[in-house]
């Protein structure tokens, strides 16, 4: 890492997953419900930075409108139609065992991703900086050739999960 | 830019997500964290995509978005619906079929 032609993508992906992990930790710790919301976002909008230096602005740009801009719109909703409390709230976690049993789990998945990773992919290199971003086939052309040729019978599925989706939450959540 | 530092970032996401579906009760918290899980996922596809010089990661990370999407608008459907019947939406208070 930190290599000269790639310093400022190094420094930029450093700088925003510093953030990232920190804020997925309060999204996980926080015992205020609007603010995990709030860390949510913070994650969310991370992971698109970081699409976009992977080259793949179309996925960046699907990230912001549906993820920050739908999903943690809907969670905010969820919170205020279950009249959670609006302050800190001591009961949003489980207790004390299971909040050990949580952690042991996830450090021993991290540990185990890790290594294997490590061993898989030590120093593979993405040579994104000698290539355009249409070489690296992350172009907005390219994806949706991609969706309405060879994935078009996965596309049509999705709507029509959509489709389903949606009437499966107006049918739960009306009173009747 | 090694291809190792996206899949170590999405693999810590995945462990702190995993961790939040573990530890809350709170059910729109359990989602959220669910939500991190689907991100450390789509990190990975897009970082293979860019790798492999293919778009075919993009389109697969689109697919789970909108399959994220459907997730929480059902899930979310179902706490609100858990909240109007039990006034409470801690799950671990869901036992019914508890034997």
């Amino acid at each position: 890492m930190f290599s000269s032609e790639t310093f400022g993508v190094d420094v930029a992906f450093s700088v925003i997953a510093v953030v990232m992990v920190v804020s997925a930790v309060r999204v996980v710790t926080t015992r205020n419900v609007v603010h995990a919301a709030l860390y949510l976002v913070m994650v969310l909008a991370g992971v698109a930075a970081q699409y976009i230096l992977l080259a793949s602005e179309f996925v960046a740009i699907t990230q912001v409108l549906v993820y920050i801009g739908a999903i943690v719109v809907l969670f905010l909703f969820g919170i205020m139609l279950t009249k959670a409390e609006l302050g800190i709230s001591n009961d949003l976690d489980n207790n004390a065992p299971q909040k050990v049993v949580g952690l042991v789990v996830a450090v021993m998945l991290a540990g185990v991703m890790g290594y294997a990773l490590w061993d898989k992919w030590d120093t593979t290199k993405i040579d994104a900086m000698n290539h355009t971003v249409a070489e690296l086939g992350q172009t907005t052309p390219q994806i949706s050739d991609s969706i309405f040729s060879t994935y078009l019978v996965p596309f049509e599925v999705a709507s029509v999960m959509l489709l389903a989706a949606l009437i499966g939450a107006i049918v739960l959540a009306r009173r009747d | 830019m090694y291809l190792n530092q996206f899949l170590f970032l999405a693999a810590i996401l995945f462990a702190i997500g995993v961790y939040g579906v573990l530890a809350r009760k709170n059910g729109v918290m359990v989602l959220m964290s669910i939500e991190l899980i689907l991100n450390a996922v789509n990190l990975n596809l897009v970082a293979f995509g860019t790798f492999g010089r293919n778009p075919v990661g993009a389109v697969f990370a689109l697919f789970v978005i909108a399959v994220a999407a459907a997730e929480v608008g059902v899930g979310l459907a179902l706490v609100i619906m858990l909240f109007r019947n039990r006034r409470s939406i801690d799950i671990d208070e869901i036992d019914l079929m508890k034997g």
